[in-house]
């Protein structure tokens, strides 16, 4: 039978598998909802922020596959980061250091850095 | 464990189908068109086929044409016979049956396959009128509907017998011979075409007691190969061609017959005809202890389609606050093979068009997962994937923003 890496990178498979940093954090610095259940994803990332530093970030996802892995990734990705770092943070280096995503699974990457953006602005707007 | 619950979208060709088609494949290799020895023995194959499949459907050997498939057969019905009225048969009508501007009109429903939908939007742009019916709470088109759809300039009715995705079980009889009464009074007849595609196993396919003018069959979906299938056509009706060529089928589907696969098809249906009402009752046993215990296991589930006209193969269950391809994705993993309704799992990235008319709701088509059962399948393989179902439910629940705190 086919391998499923076929459809998606083993890294993908392993964030899906076991997602890293899933859930809530005590009170947030800032949250990041963005997407539609209407649409078949809606992503939410919380980030905690200590002197400019992104010290902690939990997500939550309804999604397919490459959803849940990209939000995984993102915690991993934005996690010891400074603001300015992480604002840099695009949805390319989301679908690299997942070892590339399928062409039709690309817009997961795109949430995911729109998530970002929407919990760093959240942070910035409660300062 | 290894289980394959997705028999809605193709099975295993039957050992006993394969060895009968088998030496069309190696020794008797010939072109039924060929008069010699091995011409007239694939000729000779192609006919008793085509006898079975007249059997099976209670119809004439000339009323039976091979295609490659059930999409084949769709497309030929609805683009063959509506082309074939509006090319031939409006010079026979009487002036005053003639609609206005030749304008003519397809019923057609909003649950059909796609090779119906899209057969009907390709006829909308060369100018003919559709009318799509939404189905009813349970999946199901009503007659009254279909009446109330029917107009002047009606020429056709295509209604799928039993839906793909959720198991709905159309009254077809009822259809056919309210069509059949209405035509009575008519210059201009309304022709009925059903996409029987998967009801063949489990459903009475005799299309004098259905009353209809056009059924398609699928190959595959009956245990023969992929790339062959059946058009009913009943005699006296027109349809034009759409492959051009030889004059095999009748002239109908020009093309070197598809010998081994239509060989299969025919001992496929000769197979369902000895067996289909114990397959049923064993079948739709398994089904009922597989939704039953689903439904009590698995808290905010519920069953897509309703219970009474219901495919006996067919469970359709929406999961809430999650997402059907990562349930498919997780599921997957643990060997268990089943199909979703949601956008992720489609190239098109649209949800199922059958749930969004039955519920329209976009949130319920992309949690839902659809389990086909199969003459294979055994209360074994349903144990195991409610055991991993509910794992997999409670885990993705615990992901989901959606998910009330009881699921944390």
């Amino acid at each position: 039978m086919s391998n499923i890496s076929n459809l998606y990178s083993d890294k993908v498979m392993e964030h899906f598998k076991n997602p890293h940093n899933m859930g809530e954090l005590d009170n947030p610095s800032g949250v990041g909802r963005v997407g539609n259940p209407v649409c078949g994803d809606l992503m939410e990332l919380q980030i905690k922020v200590e002197n400019n530093i992104i010290t902690d970030a939990k997500f939550q996802t309804f999604g397919c596959t490459a959803a849940i892995a990209t939000s995984s990734i993102l915690t991993d990705l934005v996690i010891g980061k400074t603001i300015e770092e992480a604002l840099k943070v695009t949805n390319n280096a989301v679908v690299e250091a997942l070892n590339g995503l399928p062409p039709v699974k690309r817009h997961c990457s795109v949430l995911a850095e729109e998530a970002l953006q929407k919990a760093i602005a959240d942070f910035q707007n409660k300062k | 464990m290894k289980v394959y619950l997705d028999y809605a979208a193709t099975g295993p060709i039957k050992a006993e189908v394969l060895t009968e088609m088998m030496p069309y494949l190696t020794t008797d290799y010939g072109n039924p068109s060929s008069m010699h020895e091995w011409g007239r023995a694939a000729r000779i194959a192609v006919d008793e086929s085509r006898i079975k499949i007249a059997k099976f459907l209670n119809a004439d050997p000339a009323e039976i044409i091979f295609t490659s498939g059930g999409t084949e057969s769709d497309n030929l019905a609805i683009k063959g016979m509506v082309n074939s009225v509006i090319l031939n048969e409006v010079k026979n009508l009487d002036p005053s049956a003639k609609p206005q501007d030749d304008k003519f009109h397809v019923i057609t429903s909003q649950i059909e396959h796609h090779a119906i939908l899209n057969s009907c939007k390709t006829l909308e742009k060369s100018g003919v009128e559709v009318t799509y019916l939404k189905p009813n709470t349970d999946g199901i088109i009503e007659v009254d509907a279909v009446k109330a759809a029917i107009k002047e300039n009606t020429v056709l009715v295509s209604i799928m017998y039993v839906n793909n995705e959720i198991g709905s079980v159309n009254p077809i009889r009822a259809i056919g011979k309210m069509i059949e009464k209405e035509n009575d009074a008519r210059e201009l007849k309304i022709l009925f075409h059903t996409d029987a595609v998967q009801a063949a196993e489990y459903q009475n396919m005799d299309v004098d007691y259905l009353h209809v003018d056009l059924l398609t069959i699928s190959g595959h979906k009956i245990g023969a190969p992929k790339g062959v299938g059946v058009l009913f056509v009943k005699k006296g009706v027109n349809i034009m061609p759409m492959m051009h060529g030889g004059e095999q089928e009748f002239g109908r589907r020009a093309g070197t017959e598809n010998v081994a696969s239509i060989v299969a098809i025919g001992k496929a249906v000769e197979e369902l005809r000895n067996e289909k009402l114990e397959i049923r009752n064993e079948i739709k046993n398994i089904r009922d202890y597989f939704i039953g215990r689903i439904l009590k296991e698995i808290p905010e589930t519920e069953l897509n389609g309703g219970k009474e006209f219901r495919s006996p193969n067919n469970v359709n269950v929406y999961f809430k606050y999650v997402e059907g391809e990562s349930i498919l994705m997780n599921l997957d993993l643990v060997g268990i093979a089943a199909s979703s309704g949601s956008a992720c799992t489609s190239l098109s990235l649209q949800p199922s068009h059958v749930i969004m008319a039955v519920y329209s709701d976009a949130e319920r088509a992309h949690g839902s997962i659809r389990f086909t059962l199969g003459q294979n399948s055994t209360k074994e393989e349903i144990d195991y994937t409610i055991e991993n179902l509910k794992e997999i439910i409670a885990k993705l629940r615990k992901i989901s923003p959606l998910s009330p705190k009881e699921y944390k």
